[in-house]
């Protein structure tokens, strides 16, 4: 058998010699942040460790990661990985502690595109200050996989951990950006639909603008708006509280580009994936500094207050459109397909 | 974030709408637009909801997709069985047929090939032996696009299923139908860029009934129906232009001219409305050869239109709103539709599904 030096063949997927070449040369040298435990990545053993903190609450997420295309504007898969699992914590308040990193590669995949999603992997989690301390490698056959798929499972200590469910009437609704970013960038990526943009993803771990707020207190619920967008975000945590969440659409971020894109494909920004972004719901007395502070933290220069929680309709969202019209927001049905005729 | 194109400006619209509050007549009066754009505007803007309860506003066949009548979806099933690359637009692959959709077709081996303009298809002709053909639905508005690639000497193997059709036709029909007690037309702004006043004259003038264009902002959109209802008041009922930033009053004559050049009228079905003539379009002896209905073996098929419990003929029809239908947004939802109205992008039932048009807030 010929093994090419610069593609994934099933050998490295075997448990072998290729397989500990691979991660050593690959790998591991990318993940060396410093770990929660006496047992660490390094160790290469059956599991590893982790301390147990004194106080608060261990709070686990997991979440597995497909894209196409692999690389986009803005981001990679790798990118994607850490930040979907890293803000899945962040928005229960928590501040990670430990990652799992389960990679399958399609064989034949260039290990050069290895590289560059650890490498993205490996960024994203240093600007969360969290460690990988275990993996798995496999390894599957021409077209039994589409390139690549990595699985994420990450641990963080909240004290106490924020839900998406306790809305208060009364409570004030702010983005901490530009919405529909993640989702324009990918589609205008799409070659079909023959566009040229500067429009980037907003993938980004939010963790360290959030870690900012926790403090400040009156946070009552926070999601991040990944899949099913803005509008999804909103109606869950409409439903999850029996509140109605009423939105002014003139006050919602956008780019122009977003707005652009949106009006060109009939596709509206509030139902597409962001993966930088966090709804956060507060108590009125502290949203101002809930917004200035996130306003002052890089990723949150453009945040801004959407909207306010009542018992108008429950369970609700009700959308004040820019013209002055209203009407119900609901819950996106699946992926966005672009408007044709 | 307010757009750089200030035609949702809220003040302007409040002052619209006040307008239209003091025309509006005491009793209900219903105005029909023909264009999926001008309800995904007014539903995506929430704008009914700025009106008095006394104006209604419906979508009535505005949907190229869902008044495609069954006969041509068989037609392409057809065409694509034996053997050809059928070009089409996303949406007509879900519109049942007598026998299949087109994604039906496709699981059983056919080449359906979706793509976004005429000219794409026509680039695939270029790239293959294999015959392709492109379903060309649409009204005037897309219409020109067909002419064109046609007129431009496309490859031997290329040719048009022709399902094109004339609006104003269908909208003098519909107010002859009974229960369709239409006040007034909203005129869709795309067809008329193309087509002017003229044919809004011809087919409705002896209804006597407002029939303004309107763009499709929020805006444009308020001042339209605030033109229509100031014709009420004066009772007066003729064709007006309400969109002048793009639509002149003579229209497109180049594009008129291309759509002379490769077509003449013909009677054709719509899907809920049945057959009005001179509403659809055929290829000119000229251009026969392009035409995949004579390329290819086409029979018709006895398919029963009906579907039990779907309202779509009276959504198309502008008798019913979506919500008026039993199965709407219970057993027929944009992911699993049963209706044409469901199943096209434009469609009134797919749109109020999609912005929450089912109730006002």
């Amino acid at each position: 058998m010929s093994i090419e030096n610069d593609r994934i063949t099933p050998l490295h997927g075997a448990g072998g010699e290729m397989m500990g070449k691979l991660l050593a040369e690959h790998v591991l040298p990318r993940l060396q942040h410093a770990a929660p435990g006496r047992i660490d990545l390094n160790a290469m053993d059956d599991g590893a460790t982790i301390d147990l903190p004194a106080t608060g609450e261990l709070v686990m997420t997991t979440d597995s990661h497909v894209v196409k295309p692999i690389f986009f504007p803005g981001g990679d898969i790798g990118t994607l990985a850490a930040a979907g699992t890293l803000n899945d914590l962040a928005v229960m308040g928590a501040r990670p502690i430990a990652v799992s990193l389960a990679v399958i590669i399609e064989e034949d995949f260039p290990i050069a595109d290895i590289d560059r999603i650890v490498a993205s992997f490996a960024e994203t989690l240093e600007s969360a200050d969290a460690a990988v301390i275990c993996g798995d490698t496999k390894v599957m056959g021409r077209g039994e996989i589409d390139g690549i798929a990595i699985n994420t499972t990450a641990l963080g200590i909240a004290d106490p951990a924020i839900g998406d469910a306790d809305a208060q009437p009364g409570d004030v609704v702010l983005v901490t950006g530009t919405i529909g970013d993640h989702g324009m960038a990918l589609l205008a990526a799409r070659e079909e639909f023959h566009l040229e943009t500067e429009l980037v993803s907003d993938v980004a771990s939010v963790w360290p603008m959030i870690a900012e707020i926790l403090p400040l207190g009156g946070i009552h619920a926070m999601k991040d708006p990944t899949r099913g967008g803005l509008a999804a975000a909103l109606n869950e945590m409409a439903r999850k509280s029996g509140k109605c969440f009423e939105i002014d659409e003139q006050s919602i971020p956008l780019r122009s580009e977003v707005q652009g894109l949106s009006d060109l494909l009939g596709i509206s920004p509030l139902t597409v994936a962001n993966e930088g972004k966090a709804v956060v719901v507060v108590s009125p007395e502290v949203a101002d500094r809930v917004l200035t502070t996130i306003q002052a933290h890089p990723l949150g220069k453009d945040a801004a207050i959407i909207g306010t929680v009542s018992e108008t309709y429950p369970e609700r969202v009700v959308l004040g459109t820019e013209v002055g019209g209203r009407r119900f927001l609901d819950m996106p049905l699946g992926d966005p397909v672009p408007r044709i005729c | 974030m307010p757009r750089p194109f200030q035609l949702a400006d809220p003040k302007r619209a409040r002052q619209l709408a006040d307008a239209i509050a003091i025309l509006a007549p005491p009793t209900t009066f219903k105005i029909v637009h023909v264009c999926g754009t001008h309800e995904m505007a007014i539903a995506q803007h929430g704008l009914r909801r700025m009106l008095p309860d006394t104006v209604e506003v419906l979508e009535g066949p505005g949907c190229p997709v869902c008044v495609t009548p069954t006969a041509d979806i068989d037609a392409a099933v057809q065409i694509a069985e034996q053997g050809a690359i059928l070009c089409t637009f996303g949406d007509m692959t879900r519109v049942p047929g007598t026998r299949l959709t087109l994604e039906g077709a496709r699981s059983k081996g056919c080449d359906i090939r979706v793509v976004l303009s005429i000219s794409e298809a026509e680039k695939l002709a270029h790239k293959t032996d294999r015959d392709v053909v492109f379903f060309a639905v649409g009204f005037e508005t897309t219409t020109p696009m067909t002419a064109a690639v046609l007129l431009d000497d496309p490859p031997p193997n290329f040719s048009v299923l022709v399902s094109h059709k004339k609006i104003p036709e269908a909208m003098g029909v519909l107010l002859g139908l009974p229960g369709t007690n239409i006040g007034a037309y909203l005129a869709p702004g795309h067809v008329s860029t193309i087509l002017g006043l003229g044919p809004y004259q011809e087919h409705l003038a002896r209804f006597n009934i407002p029939v303004v264009v309107g763009g499709f902002e929020p805006l444009d959109i308020l001042y339209a129906i605030a033109l229509i209802l100031r014709q009420v008041r004066d009772g007066k009922g003729f064709a007006e232009n309400g969109y002048p930033r793009a639509v002149a009053d003579e229209g497109n004559v180049a594009a008129q001219a291309l759509i002379e050049m490769v077509f003449q009228s013909a009677e054709v079905g719509w899907r809920g409305i049945g057959n009005i003539p001179d509403s659809g379009m055929v290829l000119r002896s000229k251009f026969e050869r392009f035409d995949a209905r004579k390329r290819f073996d086409v029979k018709g098929e006895t398919g029963d239109e009906k579907i039990p419990g779907c309202r779509c003929a009276d959504v198309l029809t502008a008798r019913a709103v979506p919500a008026d239908c039993p199965l709407f947004g219970t057993r027929c939802t944009p992911l699993s539709p049963i209706g044409p109205c469901m199943v096209g992008t434009e469609g009134a039932c797919s749109i109020w599904f999609r912005y929450g048009g089912r109730e006002l807030p």
